[in-house]
């Protein structure tokens, strides 16, 4: 085994191995935790660099392991994947900071990193797979790593939650594993290449193949928040805020849409679907996601409520952007998987420091928290601007190659309400808190300070973070044309896809 | 090489005498028999994937007048689970029985269990079947009645009767068998017996003795009664290897010896029957407030799984896409076997634990002791078929079989049955989260929590990432 | 000779009959146990019969060893059943 091949394995090991190792440490042991957790996540880092760097010269890098015969467990570094596997990296070693920060008194914390660490695991796992059949086996271990997530805190509300995120998510894998031994069936190994395979079939099958692709976006579509599969996400806002960030930024929803993408474009290709006709049906689903959301959010006073209902509306672009047909959509809709991500992050971040610091779960208690907290504040405005496309945040960009991809496949006509509707619910759901934030006198007394205001506003490992990824927001949409930004890796994917 | 055959069944038998013989000792000698049988079954093994079939005369009568011993892919892989699975459940039974008196009564019959469990896997001939059928049932009942109270006696007490049932309908079948063909030898009647009344009626009375033995739908009400009030690690072997047993006798039947016998309108009769068993099972199972009745309607469940292969098998023509249909069923029955024994020995730790055995009070002991809900969770994992059980592959091969032949029925039965075993398995591990203090360290009974641990783990982990050779030791036909 | 073969068959499948029919439908304990005795005594009696080789000739002894096998197991089988009748009829008398 060369250093090609172990590659993909060495990264799922570099959280896999820590996390496990976790799980048997004593409860008191914090620092042995702690530099397990960064060590890890440093490590992956360092050779997700390599990845990148390795998979833009063209480099194959592939692990591979026969389960049973025809049924190949495959790692494999392409672009996309690479993609999903650095954000999921940066932002996991982010959200590790955090979590540190924010779980700092909580009891069952080596049992909380251990299934931590195996949900990121999963998550890269998944974004490395390289036929369908893996996808699936990540996908589900997937559901099962964050389970023990969602339920953590152990109260009515929280297992009522992870029961019905189980119930979603359980059923919505049901449905795509239905769908993908159908495809394999028909159609052999179902392995990720760009452009697809699935047009070379009879035209006797095209039936089937329609019927599959509704099974498998159903299955897919429960994970990616798609209206009206959406039903657990407001749920499962119980679990504590490192775990709603890393849910809604990086690895559950996320994982749908990354799902949405590859079938589309590397099992049955873009063009292709097109041709079946389903390229309409999935638009149509995202804008309705997208309007409703928006929507939803505006009536939630809940703040994480409000950002639940929103990254049910943001992650859909992702599936827009596949719908429209063109290299100018796939870049929009493929690069506001990166931004979306860094962007909810933060506002997740944001979130939770203000509960963890002053008591603040709803928005009508935010009234001047501005002055309290500028630093979070600031953060949190930079992502929400980004949220509803002001440039030069990174939002502005994929609204940007979006509308443009609209216009080029001939679709502007319902594309471009939909996006300029949400744009402007964005805006009536994100203003008036940043308005209140900054504008609004503070009431007589925060509804609970944990965390008294000293030389910083916050503790670090929860002041950091935020700040952090709001810059990188800010970097994302900046220096949107410097090579290896997610712009430019965007169109690198958009170009090997169509062929280019 | 052929000699492993004889001696995977007179180690144990050699042991279970010993033991009986010398009760102040029969630990020291279980403990060295389960090792000693296990290499055996692991050289066992061994030879069969390298040399293929294997067989052995007794006392070096040939076939028909003696008493042979074969061995192909099929049995190799299920002797070597059924060491296993002994194994473990032979240490935790050494620290769950904690009365040197419970201990001496318990090892011969545990021992002779395991000798009637390889002998039948190793038959080669029809009447050698029934032979070793009736030594697992007796042994078996035995060891269910060592529960002691009324119910687990009224319950062995009903196993052993329709067991009794059972064999002698198989019985029944057999002579049949001699009057129509005149040679019980499994290979040779898979070459002489044709598609004629007696051959039909012959079939139909084994396998309706066997469906009893193997407590299909809607034959099992005997089962979850008699492994709920039995001992742990008796439960343990019930579920994951005497149904097993029973079942690899109908495999056998209706695969090799009388494969063309078999109409699709009987192979379908299976079919449905398994998933009555599934649907039926998985409902029980959830409704109930006992854990142990949980995990023994769960068998009846997981047993139906492996009935819904059969009219797939029927309909699919010999070539690749049969053998790994095959192979999915045998995959499915191993990683069965493996987490169903695992997670009844982590009921009996919990049961052991706060004196009972109810889901709703599971709260505090579920979360002090985290090894054994791991263990617990791995289980229900495989239960439910969930990467990377070996149980997902299995259905994979289902679901995919069920698509090739375009009976899409079994399609809906199968994601059915999990998520009705999601349902009941997370019912249980949502009693894991709580206001508990986790403690120092996970593993607390290391006797007992690592064998149930190590068990599970091979269904999910151990099958479910190394169990391609399934697939290549299934080639290896009688 | 072929008709007094073919007797004893269906006798001994008449006798498998009644002794199924006892096991299943009486409730009895004991008499769904000699119902099972009577329906192994059935199915020796087929297997005595298909030892019959034709006149002058030494029966088959295969079928015989057959039986004696069934005989012992059918016996171990019944004396376990019984020790448990007995322990359960103690135990309820107990409880």
């Amino acid at each position: 085994m060369n250093f090609d091949t172990a590659l993909p394995l060495l990264v799922v090991a570099s959280s896999l191995l820590p996390g496990l190792v976790i799980f048997f440490l004593r409860e008191d042991s914090h620092r042995l935790r702690t530099l397990l957790n960064l060590a890890g996540a440093g490590v992956k880092v360092v050779l997700v660099g390599v990845m990148i760097w390795g998979v833009f010269h063209q480099h194959s890098y592939q692990t591979s392991w026969s389960l049973a015969p025809g049924l190949e467990l495959v790692l494999h570094a392409d672009t996309l994947s690479v993609l999903f596997v650095s954000l999921s990296t940066v932002l996991w070693l982010v959200t590790t900071v955090y979590a540190i920060g924010y779980l700092e008194k909580s009891p069952h914390r080596s049992r909380f990193f251990g299934f931590f660490s195996l949900c990121v695991s999963a998550t890269i796992g998944l974004a490395l797979a390289g036929n369908l059949f893996t996808f699936v086996i990540f996908y589900e271990l997937l559901t099962l790593a964050t389970y023990p997530l969602v339920a953590h805190r152990g109260t009515p509300e929280a297992l009522r939650g992870a029961r019905i995120y189980l119930a979603y998510t359980l059923g919505g894998g049901a449905l795509l594993l239905v769908g993908a031994v159908w495809l394999q069936v028909i159609a052999g190994p179902t392995a990720f290449i760009e452009g697809g395979v699935l047009s070379q079939l009879p035209a006797e099958y095209h039936g089937q193949l329609k019927v599959i692709f509704l099974l498998l976006m159903i299955g897919l579509g429960v994970k990616a928040a798609l209206v009206p599969l959406h039903g657990w996400l407001p749920q499962a806002m119980v679990a504590p805020a490192p775990v709603s960030a890393l849910l809604h930024a990086v690895a559950v929803v996320k994982a749908g849409a990354f799902g949405i993408v590859r079938v589309v474009y590397d099992v049955y290709g873009v063009n292709f679907t097109s041709e079946l006709g389903l390229l309409a049906g999935l638009g149509i689903a995202a804008a309705i996601t997208i309007v409703y959301g928006s929507m939803k959010a505006l009536s939630q006073d809940n703040l994480k409520k409000r950002l639940a209902y929103s990254t049910v509306s943001q992650v859909s672009y992702i599936a827009l952007g596949t719908a429209i047909l063109g290299p100018v959509g796939t870049i929009g809709g493929i690069v506001h998987l990166v931004h979306q991500g860094i962007m909810k992050i933060t506002l997740f971040f944001a979130a939770g420091n203000y509960a963890e610091t002053l008591g603040i779960h709803k928005v009508s208690e935010m009234n001047g928290v501005g002055q309290r907290m500028p630093a979070t504040t600031l953060a949190f405005s930079i992502a929400a601007l980004g949220m509803i496309g002001i440039p030069p945040v990174a939002g502005f960009i994929s609204k940007w190659y979006l509308g443009l991809g609209a216009i080029e496949a001939g679709v502007a006509g319902w594309v471009m309400p939909v996006l300029i509707i949400s744009s402007l619910l964005n805006a009536a759901y994100f203003l008036p808190v940043l308005y209140r934030a900054w504008f609004c006198q503070p009431g007589p007394a925060w509804p609970a300070e944990h965390i008294p205001a000293a030389r910083y506003e916050t503790a670090g490992a929860l002041l950091w973070p935020p700040v952090v990824t709001a810059g990188l927001a800010l970097a994302a949409g900046l220096f949107a044309a410097a090579p290896y930004s997610p712009l430019e890796w965007a169109d690198l994917i958009a170009r090997r896809e169509y062929g280019l | 090489m052929a000699e492993t055959l004889i001696w995977l069944v007179a180690v144990p038998l050699a042991g279970a005498v010993a033991a009986l013989l010398l009760p102040r000792q029969s630990t020291p000698i279980v403990s060295v028999t389960a090792v000693a049988a296990s290499l055996v079954a692991g050289t066992l093994l061994y030879a069969v994937s390298e040399q293929g079939r294997l067989s052995y005369e007794i006392g070096g009568w040939s076939a028909g007048l003696g008493i042979s011993l074969r061995a192909d892919g099929l049995s190799a892989l299920l002797l070597m689970m059924t060491a296993l699975v002994a194994l473990a459940t032979s240490v935790y039974a050494a620290a769950y029985f904690n009365k040197a008196a419970d201990r001496a009564r318990f090892w011969p019959l545990w021992l002779l269990l395991w000798t009637s469990l390889n002998a039948l896997l190793l038959s080669g001939d029809l009447f050698n079947l029934y032979v070793t059928l009736e030594l697992l049932g007796l042994s078996a009942v035995a060891l269910a009645s060592l529960g002691g109270k009324t119910a687990a006696v009224q319950a062995a007490l009903r196993y052993l009767l329709v067991g009794l049932l059972g064999s002698m309908m198989f019985l029944a079948g057999v002579s049949l068998i001699y009057a129509g063909y005149g040679t019980l030898d499994l290979s040779t009647l898979a070459g002489v017996v044709a598609a004629e009344p007696v051959a039909w009626t012959a079939l139909a009375l084994m396998t309706a003795g066997l469906l009893l033995k193997t407590a299909l739908f809607p034959l099992h009400f005997w089962l979850p009664p008699a492994h709920a009030s039995a001992p742990a690690p008796v439960s343990a072997v019930l579920s994951a290897l005497v149904v097993k047993a029973a079942f690899y006798l109908v495999l056998r039947l209706w695969l090799d010896v009388f494969a063309d016998l078999v109409t699709p309108a009987a192979a379908n009769v299976l079919g449905i029957l398994g998933a009555g068993a599934i649907i039926w099972g998985s409902w029980r199972a959830l409704r109930t407030e006992r854990l142990k009745v949980l995990a023994a309607y769960s068998t009846v469940a997981q047993l139906g799984y492996l009935f819904l292969f059969f009219p797939l098998l029927q309909a699919l023509p010999p070539g690749p896409a049969r053998d790994s249909a095959v192979g999915g069923l045998v995959i499915l029955a191993l990683t069965h076997g493996f987490a169903k024994a695992g997670l009844f020995l982590a009921i009996g730790i919990i049961q052991q634990r706060c004196g009972h055995d109810n889901i709703r009070e599971l709260d505090g002991t579920a979360q002090r002791l985290p090894a054994t809900t791991f263990a617990i969770a791995l289980g229900g994992v495989a239960l439910i078929g969930l990467p990377p059980s070996g149980a997902f592959l299995g259905k994979w091969q289902l679901i995919a079989a069920s698509f090739a032949t375009g009976q899409w029925l079994w399609i809906l039965v199968t994601i059915a049955g999990s998520l009705l075993a999601a349902a009941y398995v997370f019912r249980v591990l949502g009693h894991a989260f709580g206001h508990q203090p986790y403690p120092q360290r996970p593993v607390t009974m290391a006797r007992e929590e690592w064998p149930a641990l190590i068990l599970t783990a091979m269904a999910v982990l151990g099958l479910g990432l190394a169990g391609a050779p399934v697939w290549d030791l299934m080639e290896i036909g009688a | 000779m072929l008709t007094a073969h073919w007797l004893y068959v269906m006798t001994g499948c008449l006798i498998v009959a009644l002794g199924l029919r006892t096991a299943l439908l009486h409730t009895l304990l004991l008499h769904r146990l000699i119902g099972i005795n009577v329906m192994g005594a059935g199915v020796f009696l087929v297997l005595i019969t298909v030892a019959y080789r034709g006149p002058g000739l030494a029966p088959d002894p295969v079928p015989h060893a057959l039986v004696l096998t069934g005989i012992v197991v059918a016996v171990s089988a019944t004396a376990l059943a019984l020790a448990l009748a007995r322990r359960l009829t103690a135990e309820q008398d107990h409880g």
